[in-house]
């Protein structure tokens, strides 16, 4: 078989759509009004804003009202998470153990600044119990935020359910959904969340850009103080060609989405059952609640860094982990939560499928990987004691 | 119609160049730079071009450069940033009344969380009273942050008088330049300044809209306003705007480049616009410096007894784009606070323009601008008693 370029990384970025740069390059071209201009540039650039909310809340099942663009799910996580905490002093946060770092880290910090915070377990396959959240719930509880889908395994969590836990008891919810716009259906209506983070460039939107869908009526602190924009949540002038690429990709993500869900699913199905064929290698994360485009597996005995460069020799991007996380040594603290003892945990390969990813593709890898597993296990110390 | 877009302190149209490198990254070079393969690799390659682009551009290392989403954001970090992590060592911040909001309203938050600020007040030109700074700073000042540009009516602060006078007084207390308005116009000189953190945005200099960059000199420590994956050194998180960042580094290496040239242009734009007017007889001051000491790419014009808004919109008729103040406030039309602060009366404020030229404009179309506010004033100075 001849060597080919194989991007399996979807999990850390996506590549950009050619309808979604058509749709930005007039705003980086001649409309390059500033949207808090009056005159005509202005309002051009105004309307392509507002045009690009009205998409997204469509897609989200939001009203415009409720959508606030900012630089990304890193920085949507932080207001969310922040500006709730600046509002009720020294309270109660919840999370779970295998949130991004742009959660889990924010919520240390606010460890650090006096409040107080659970971090919830998770269950063999990644799976935050319900009833584990209710019984974390106290009167001083602000707020839960647990993450849609996970980055690392694909395990899908049953938001709509811990929504309705914390609803009850008057506890604001917010969802990191990064990872699940685009690859799942998601509905805030029907999820009942108070807030939900996304990012554009894991749907194949542009970098840099993102949204805090924040529902109607709920009060929240800015992280960022400034001009007027964004309703003074997120002043700074709008990245009006990244908004408008953002409302692109999202209006195409939820229209191909059936076809896309059924599609990746295969693929996903298909590469798993290849590598399970593989001796000792087990499969990380929710066998049926993952991401249709997620496989996350753990190869005994060796490095998941080695098999990383071994795959990249030979044309495959993939992850060994977060992306954030890919230049640290520390094994995966999803993988960590979960149970998996280190070694194991080291020895994990994430491969993620996105739209430009075909049979093909996952008969390539199937073939490639075998034979560098075997070649990394001969030279493993551990394998040969085994 | 053709349309003469004199609003570019608002935002400025990026350069071809500029656009066709970021079409070209988002087309092929859409790694995440965390990511460890060929196609992470490439994109962090893109980055790491793009900062030594700004290193150089502002005369730093570039380990100090850290990418941030626009002006406001870089402004934050440094302002709330420093307060945040040098908490201990004092309360107490200075500014001037003339700043961007992104600094006014980020001081003002800070008071509201017990911080003390000194908004020390200018003369008539927009200068800052530097006895009246000399008088604020004290052993609790742990911050003092001005813009080296007014957006407004582009006075030049002298900050190679201020830095030193702020380090002299205290050596510890940081002093952060808000350079949005400054950079590729006026020369950027940090160690002068005994600077340690300087704000850009890459959209005042042709670059894209949801870039900028905050220089942070070795060794200055700030509080992470975003907490996530620990990109840009731990103190900015969050997957790099690979596109955006790329755009920045090709705007801001084009327009230092074309910096002499460009200014030489816009200082004659701004006197020709000037005296065409004055020559005409339309009665005219200058709110701020005079043209030639102000800012090259900035004029702001006060013509008495004309409504700012009337004439814009005549101008806009004839697709003439200029602004009636900085383009935060201008959905929300209130006084401008800098022309306040300057002493200026509400009469005289509600009549002022602002020019704001870029290298792209030519002598033509300053021309036609002439000879369109001569008519419009005209007409209006005839309806108007
Ligand atoms: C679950 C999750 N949340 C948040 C983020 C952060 O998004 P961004 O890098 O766009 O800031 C990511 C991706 O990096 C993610 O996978
Ligand atoms: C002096 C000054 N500082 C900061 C900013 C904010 O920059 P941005 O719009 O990129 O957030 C601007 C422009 O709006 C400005 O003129």
């Amino acid at each position: 078989m001849e060597s080919r370029k194989v991007y399996m990384d979807h999990g850390a970025t996506t590549p950009l759509r050619e309808e979604v740069l058509e749709a930005m390059m007039p705003f980086l071209r001649e409309k390059f009004g500033n949207p808090s201009s009056i005159h005509a540039q202005g309002r051009e650039a105004r309307q392509a804003v507002d045009a690009a909310r009205e998409v997204v809340a469509a897609a989200l099942g939001a009203e415009p009202g409720e959508i606030f663009f900012t630089s990304g799910g890193t920085e949507s996580n932080n207001i969310a998470l922040r500006g709730t905490a600046a509002l009720k002093p020294k309270s109660h946060f919840i999370t779970s153990s295998i949130e991004h770092h742009a959660v889990l880290d924010v919520c240390k910090d606010l460890e650090e600044q006096g409040h107080r915070v659970t971090f919830l377990p998770v269950d063999s396959n990644a799976l935050v119990d319900p009833r584990v959240l209710e019984e974390a719930m106290t009167p001083d509880t602000a707020m839960v935020s647990v993450m849609m889908a996970n980055n690392e395994v694909g395990t899908i969590q049953p938001i709509g359910e811990m929504a309705a836990l914390a609803r009850e008891k008057g506890v604001l919810f917010h969802t990191d959904a990064v990872q699940a716009i685009g690859q799942i259906p998601v509905n805030v209506k029907e999820l009942q969340v108070d807030f939900l983070s996304l990012s554009a460039h894991k749907f194949n939107g542009p970098k840099g850009i993102g949204a805090l869908y924040v529902r109607k009526g709920v009060p929240l602190t800015p992280l960022y103080r400034g001009g007027g924009q964004e309703r003074k949540l997120r002043p700074g002038t709008e990245n009006v060609a990244g908004i408008v690429g953002l409302a692109r990709a999202l209006e195409l993500a939820v229209q191909e989405l059936p076809e896309k869900m059924s599609r990746l699913k295969h693929l996903r199905d298909t590469l798993i059952k290849g590598l399970l064929k593989i001796e000792d290698v087990i499969l990380n994360g929710h066998p049926e609640q993952r991401l249709p485009g997620n496989v996350n597996v753990s190869f005994k005995y060796i490095e998941g860094e080695s098999l990383l460069l071994s795959l990249d020799l030979q044309g495959v991007a993939a992850s060994s982990g977060s992306a954030c996380t890919s230049g640290s040594l520390d094994p995966s603290h999803v993988l960590m939560a979960m149970g998996l003892d280190h070694e194991t945990a080291h020895g994990s390969l994430r491969l993620t499928l996105g739209r430009g990813n075909d049979e093909a593709d996952v008969d390539y890898v199937l073939k490639i990987l075998p034979p560098i597993v075997e070649r990394l296990r001969n030279m493993s110390a551990l394998y040969k004691k085994r | 119609m053709q349309e003469i877009y004199l609003d570019n302190s608002a935002t400025t149209r990026p350069y071809d160049e500029v656009i066709e490198l970021m079409a070209r990254v988002m087309r092929t070079g859409y790694g995440n730079p965390s990511s460890n393969h060929a196609k992470g690799m490439e994109a962090e390659k893109i980055v790491r071009e793009a900062r030594e682009a700004l290193a150089r551009a502002l005369g730093c290392r570039v380990e100090e450069i850290m990418f941030t989403s626009g002006g406001t954001e870089s402004n934050n970090q440094a302002i709330k940033g420093a307060a945040y992590r040098h908490r201990r060592r004092g309360n107490h911040i200075i500014t001037s009344a003339i700043e961007h909001p992104s600094v006014l309203n980020c001081c003002r938050r800070l008071e509201e969380e017990g911080f003390k600020v000194t908004y020390v007040p200018v003369d008539s030109e927009g200068y800052i009273l530097v006895e009246e700074l000399a008088r604020a700073l004290s052993a609790q000042t742990i911050l003092v942050s001005l813009a080296h540009v007014n957006n407004e009516i582009g006075t030049i602060q002298p900050l190679d008088q201020i830095g030193p006078m702020i380090k002299k007084n205290n050596p510890q207390t940081l002093f952060h330049v808000d350079g949005a308005q400054a950079l590729a116009k006026v020369p950027v000189e940090l160690d002068r300044w005994q600077a340690d953190l300087y704000s850009c945005s890459a959209h005042k200099i042709h670059g894209p809209k949801g870039v900028g960059a905050l220089w942070i000199k070795a060794n200055t420590m700030l509080q992470p306003l975003l907490e996530g994956g620990g990109q840009e050194g731990g103190l900015r998180s969050g997957t790099e705007n690979v596109p955006g960042i790329a755009g920045f580094g090709l705007a801001v290496r084009r327009s230092v480049k074309l910096m002499q040239a460009n200014n030489d242009l816009m200082y004659g734009l701004k006197e020709r616009l000037l005296q065409g007017l004055q020559k005409a007889g339309v009665t005219v001051s200058v709110n701020g410096p005079p043209p030639r000491r102000s800012a090259p790419h900035l004029l702001n014009l006060c013509f008495p007894g004309i409504k700012a808004d009337i004439l814009l919109r005549a101008l806009e008729q004839e697709g003439i784009y200029a602004s009636a103040g900085s383009a935060c406030h201008s959905r929300h039309p209130q006084p401008s606070h800098v022309l306040q602060a300057t002493g200026l009366d509400e009469d005289m404020i509600a009549a002022s323009l602002r020019f704001s030229f870029s290298g792209l404009n030519s002598v033509a179309e300053i021309d036609t601008v002439v000879k369109q506010i001569v008519k419009s004033v005209t007409e209006l100075r005839q309806i108007l008693p």
